[in-house]
């Protein structure tokens, strides 16, 4: 609409000082992208693509294969989406079907605010409650009934994948739940009625209606869930063993990416060093962005329609 | 129909089911519930007056608190908020007055949503890379950067939201008025969403305020007091993590100490932003 009074200077001023501020932010997030490539060039040269499926990690010797972190990095991830999808989806569709309004405002806001706790005293829990916890209930009943699969053999340490994947699980599943809740809430009444009406019990009604209605944006949800987990530092670095190795077993200490950077960054002497640390940013940076990416795709259409705002 | 053999396990099915989606939200409470109330215990037994008022006590002695860290958590906060408000706010005032669905507001809004699922541990490179490698030293200034550039998505987001709950009929009235728009904008529209954009810029300050991974190496830590903003400094959130991964009781002790003090800071602002805002509207 046209405005006279937008003609007027100090307004055209205020304008481009929005405008400008705005545009810086675009400017930041492309140089974020532009200097993590730079800034990694001399590993990218040095290793090419290799840099993504090798698995030797060595200082020492300047040799730097990013496998065991990206291994990781999925594998905790993994863990973490296992428990907490169930449950997060789980407490949202008590909250949007079953609860009443008030109690379901309550334990909403307790929910969200497991999401604002942060990092590092999930990681300070973590190693004092949960890794003696790991070592002495869980790895060793896991081992006694399946240890004859390599997958879930016992270990001694108590830090490990499965350690950091069940912490990480914490931290994603008020992602779940926040953004499942308000999908489901976006179901139409008819839908619902309709079931009912064909004599479905409440469950039968969910089940297969409401959450098939709801289906993109629940996936949407666990994709946002899914970006948290794979850029979680803190907590997992405080809990996942750090030892840059593949082991079969989910007990075994590993390593991820976020983690290696935490603990590895202030001191890398060498500029190639420097610059694979920085490549394992970048791929880091590339994968997040990519499942916020289809987070996004996913929980556009609610975007419009509702306060949810990921 | 009760008798119904059929009608009786759906009916099963429907309470077993009913019921464990309310176990689920037990669940996930408790262990809400248990993280604070671990916190609490462990954190009120360790902390003390020293705790605020004195420096770290050398490697092994044990005794001494955090003072510095205080400090620097409040320095870095402060820097933080100069260059994430502004931008995050302004921009947020962009999207919501002037850009509204144009082309550009679009890709300011997709640039802020990428910035928000940056993992802050990239960040913490982004802020090496470019302010602790030219200046060549570890520094507030660095870490303080790092939380600032964290603090703009939800500034953005915030600002834009609140600012288009404000109805157009207030606009329209000034305008009606002869009033210039930026003159609208600031000492209309803003002052009527003010109490929104307050809790939302809270908000956001406690979320930063624990931030650890992108403090790691550009704010890094210190033992003793930082001078000034080109001095490495400490922080609360970094020093929970170098004293609980050290092997000292003591530090452990205050590690828990220092846990509870950010806990408490991040319930009171998310309490406080209940209670003011009515119905928040969810940002993750």
């Amino acid at each position: 609409m046209p405005r006279s009074s937008s003609l007027n200077w100090q307004d055209r001023l205020f304008r481009w000082a929005c405008l400008g501020f705005a545009l810086l932010i675009l400017g930041l997030v492309a140089a974020l992208a532009v200097e993590l490539a730079w800034s990694s060039r001399l590993a990218l040269r040095a290793f090419g693509f290799s840099f993504l499926w090798t698995q030797v990690w060595d200082p020492v010797r300047e040799v730097f294969g990013a496998l065991p972190f990206i291994y990781g990095t999925l594998v905790t991830s993994a863990i973490a989406l296992l428990i907490a999808v169930p449950f997060g989806l789980g407490t949202a569709i008590f909250l949007a079907e079953l609860a009443p309004p008030r109690i379901s405002e309550i334990i909403g806001f307790l929910v969200e605010l497991l999401a604002a706790i942060p990092s590092v005293i999930y990681g300070l829990v973590g190693l004092f409650v949960v890794v003696p916890w790991v070592r002495s209930v869980a790895s060793p009943s896991v081992d006694a009934v399946l240890g004859w699969l390599p997958v879930f053999q016992g270990s001694p340490y108590g830090v490990g994948i499965f350690t950091a994947g069940l912490i990480l699980a914490v931290m994603i599943v008020p992602f779940v739940t926040t953004v499942s809740r308000e999908v489901l809430l976006t179901v139409p009444r008819s839908q619902r009625e309709a079931a009912l009406a064909l004599g479905a019990t409440h469950w039968e009604t969910i089940w297969t209606t409401i959450l098939p209605y709801a289906r993109s944006g629940i996936i949407g949800s666990i994709f946002l869930a899914l970006a948290r987990a794979l850029g979680e530092t803190m907590a997992v670095t405080m809990v996942v063993g750090n030892r840059p190795e593949i082991h079969p077993s989910i007990f075994d200490p590993g390593y991820t990416m976020a983690a290696v950077l935490a603990n590895e960054f202030a001191e890398a002497t060498s500029n190639l060093y420097l610059g694979a640390l920085i490549e394992i940013g970048l791929v880091l940076f590339g994968i997040t962005i990519v499942v916020n990416g289809v987070a996004r795709l996913l929980l556009y259409r609610l975007h419009d329609t509702s306060a949810v705002h990921v | 129909m009760v008798r119904d053999p059929l009608m009786a396990r759906r009916n099963w099915a429907n309470r077993l089911a009913l019921a464990s989606t309310g176990l689920c939200a037990l669940v996930t409470v408790s262990v809400l519930f248990f993280l604070l109330g671990y916190i609490a215990v462990n954190g009120i037994g360790a902390l003390n007056w020293a705790f605020f008022t004195q420096l770290p006590k050398p490697v092994g002695e044990p005794g001494g608190g955090m003072a510095n860290a205080i400090v620097g958590t409040g320095k870095l906060l402060f820097l933080a908020s100069l260059i994430g408000v502004p931008i995050g706010f302004f921009g947020g005032v962009y999207l919501a007055e002037f850009g509204r669905n144009g082309k550009i507001a679009f890709w300011v809004r997709y640039a802020t949503d990428v910035l928000n699922g940056v993992p802050s541990i990239v960040i913490g490179i982004f802020a090496y890379v470019l302010v602790v490698l030219p200046m060549k030293s570890f520094s507030t200034l660095a870490g303080g950067f790092a939380l600032g550039i964290m603090m703009i998505p939800i500034a953005v987001r915030t600002t834009e939201e609140f600012l288009k709950l404000i109805p157009a009929s207030i606009r329209e009235a000034a305008d009606a008025l002869g009033v210039q728009r930026w003159k609208t904008i600031l000492f209309v529209v803003i002052p009527a969403a003010f109490r929104g954009l307050l809790t939302g810029i809270l908000l956001d300050l406690a979320r930063v305020a624990g931030e650890t991974a992108p403090l790691l190496f550009t704010a890094l830590n210190n033992r003793v007091w930082s001078h000034g903003w080109m001095e490495p400094t400490a922080s609360l959130p970094v020093m929970i993590y170098t004293y609980a991964i050290a092997p000292y009781e003591d530090w452990h002790r205050q590690a828990w100490a220092a846990a509870l003090v950010l806990m408490l800071l991040v319930l009171v602002v998310n309490g406080g932003a209940r209670m003011v805002l009515p119905r928040r509207s969810v940002v993750v």
